[in-house]
């Protein structure tokens, strides 16, 4: 691991001007992400602002409008056990519970496990190019082992896919991202507009700024429905996700469908979703619209139809 | 850079660099070598330890961030002359082969009584407001401690005895 210096921040804004004030600093929350990418040296902070100890980002409580605001250091393990989501967002405590081991779920926060970063197996290989460790030296996965990579919204610069349970459910219920900046001001991100395609410049994952910080996450009044989170993997336990099905199934027939597993950000298309109606497959068909998989990972296609039905089953 | 904590119950004052994890500082700066280094990476459970009640990987956070925290390690859960209940239904039920594993085992099996008590749910909960014990509940939980010897059945049983016995 490279040397770096450390501070504790007390606050949502001393946290953003700690970070604007040292070139290459970063924060770091539950650390279960940056920390395993500092000892690849894959991530090379020179300086850390630890967001631990930042007082009143910690809660969940209940919003104006009947939703929920998530603080930015609420952990994995606590707001799937959260009764109020466990109840009204369902979809969210399964996603969550679908990920990780516990161990790591009792440290992972909402903040960090949004901007955990792609499991990409060349860009956790140094010795490789990758555009997104190393922008420009080229992508080793089109040409590479990308059975695990995704197949819709792809560009010729990356190929790579957000691993995220949580954002796959946090999209299918419409959730904000609540930022604050180094001058203290603040900002909503639409989850759909949070995580990016990779065009050519995939070592961007988010639109989020390098010193802006995340405070919360809020979520609409609950939808009501049925909630599912079916996730397909290589075994039954503790793996990514292959592919995966956030699902919100309404009383009235009317569906939300996010997906995991596929791009490089939670894939739904809200147009797929009218769709539902005529059955699971046009849902799939719509959705899947323009995929350009490789030839390793074709079989998602398939794959995501079945996952998809066997949830609304 | 300085830094105190609760080690099984007695403060601590440390200097440390501020790279080194909390299980370099546990095993190389204070000589407890009963939490292990597998991976290093979060993928193997053999350096869990519970820190403020909650089992963690200590291989994935740093000594510098845990000031005033207090850090529970399996030498903290019992002794050779005084087994923690979970060490000595570990031996009764052979939950080990080589024991590389077993103290971050132990250490989570403690933390997923606990768990299962607090009405967390997992996984394989078909009712997230209905959480009970059960082998498949168990087998889910203790998904992040990997035993290379595949003493799984075994230690499934010792928690089960545990658990029954509580
Ligand atoms: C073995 C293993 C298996 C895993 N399996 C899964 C899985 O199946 N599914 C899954 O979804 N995830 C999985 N994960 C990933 C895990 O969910 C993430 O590591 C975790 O959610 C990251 O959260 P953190 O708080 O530890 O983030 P950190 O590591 O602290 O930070 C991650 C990033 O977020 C930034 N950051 C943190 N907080 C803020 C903030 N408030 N504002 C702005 N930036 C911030 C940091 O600077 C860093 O860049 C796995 C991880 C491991 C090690
Ligand atoms: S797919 Fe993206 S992350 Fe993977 S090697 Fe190519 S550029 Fe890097
Ligand atoms: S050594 Fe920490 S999880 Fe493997
Ligand atoms: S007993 Fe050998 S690794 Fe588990």
């Amino acid at each position: 691991m490279r040397q770096f210096t450390y501070e504790r921040a007390s606050s949502p804004a001393e946290a953003a001007a700690a970070v604007a004030k040292a070139p290459g600093a970063k924060f770091i929350a539950g650390g279960t992400n940056l920390l395993d990418l500092m000892k690849l040296e894959i991530e090379r902070p020179t300086h850390l602002v630890d967001v631990n100890r930042i007082g009143g980002i910690d809660a969940i409580e209940a919003t104006a409008d009947g939703g929920l605001r998530i603080g930015a250091l609420v952990r994995n393990t606590a707001l799937a056990a959260d009764a109020r989501v466990r109840k009204d967002y369902a979809v969210l405590s399964r996603a969550l519970l679908a990920g990780a081991s516990g161990q790591l779920r009792n440290k992972a926060t909402t903040a960090g496990n949004l901007l955990q970063r792609t499991r990409c197996p060349y860009f956790y290989d140094p010795a490789r190019p990758c555009n997104k460790r190393d922008p420009g030296t080229g992508c080793s996965a089109i040409e590479g082992f990308s059975r695990n990579l995704a197949v819709i919204g792809v560009s010729d610069a990356c190929i790579a896919t957000h691993p995220s349970d949580m954002a796959i459910a946090m999209r299918v219920l419409d959730a904000t991202v609540e930022t604050v900046s180094p001058g203290g001001q603040t900002r909503s991100i639409p989850i759909a507009e949070f995580h990016r395609l990779p065009g050519d410049t995939p070592q961007a994952d988010t639109t989020l700024k390098g010193d802006e910080l995340i405070t919360s996450v809020t979520l609409p009044k609950p939808l009501g429905g049925r909630h599912v989170y079916r996730k397909v993997r290589d075994r039954a336990s503790y793996a990514f996700a292959t592919v995966s099905v956030a699902a919100v199934i309404a009383a009235d027939g009317k569906a939300r469908f996010a997906f995991g597993g596929l791009a490089h950000k939670p894939w739904r298309v809200e147009a797929a979703e009218a769709e539902f109606g005529r059955g699971t497959d046009a849902v799939a068909e719509a959705a899947l619209a323009g995929a350009k998989p490789t030839k390793d990972n074709a079989f998602k296609l398939p794959l995501v139809r079945r996952t998809l039905a066997a949830a609304v089953a | 850079m300085p830094v105190s904590f609760t080690v099984n119950g007695q403060a601590t004052s440390l200097t440390l660099d501020p790279r080194v994890t909390l299980l370099d500082a546990l095993r190389e700066h204070m000589a407890l070598t009963g939490s292990k280094k597998g991976c290093d990476h979060g993928q193997c459970g053999a350096c869990t330890v519970m820190v403020n009640g909650q089992r963690i990987n200590s291989c994935l956070t740093l000594a510098v961030m845990h000031e005033g925290d207090e850090v529970t390690t399996i030498e903290g859960l019992g002794s050779p002359e005084n087994l923690h209940p979970m060490q000595a239904a570990f031996v009764k039920h052979d939950g080990f082969q080589c024991g590389y594993c077993t103290p971050g085992q132990i250490c989570s099996s403690v933390a997923v009584l606990k768990e299962i008590e607090a009405g967390i749910p997992s996984h394989v909960t078909a009712d997230l407001d209905q959480v009970a014990f059960s082998d498949a509940e168990v087998r889910e939980r203790m998904s992040g401690n990997i035993c290379r010897c595949a003493a799984y059945p075994n230690i499934v049983a010792a928690i089960r005895d545990v658990h029954d016995h509580a």
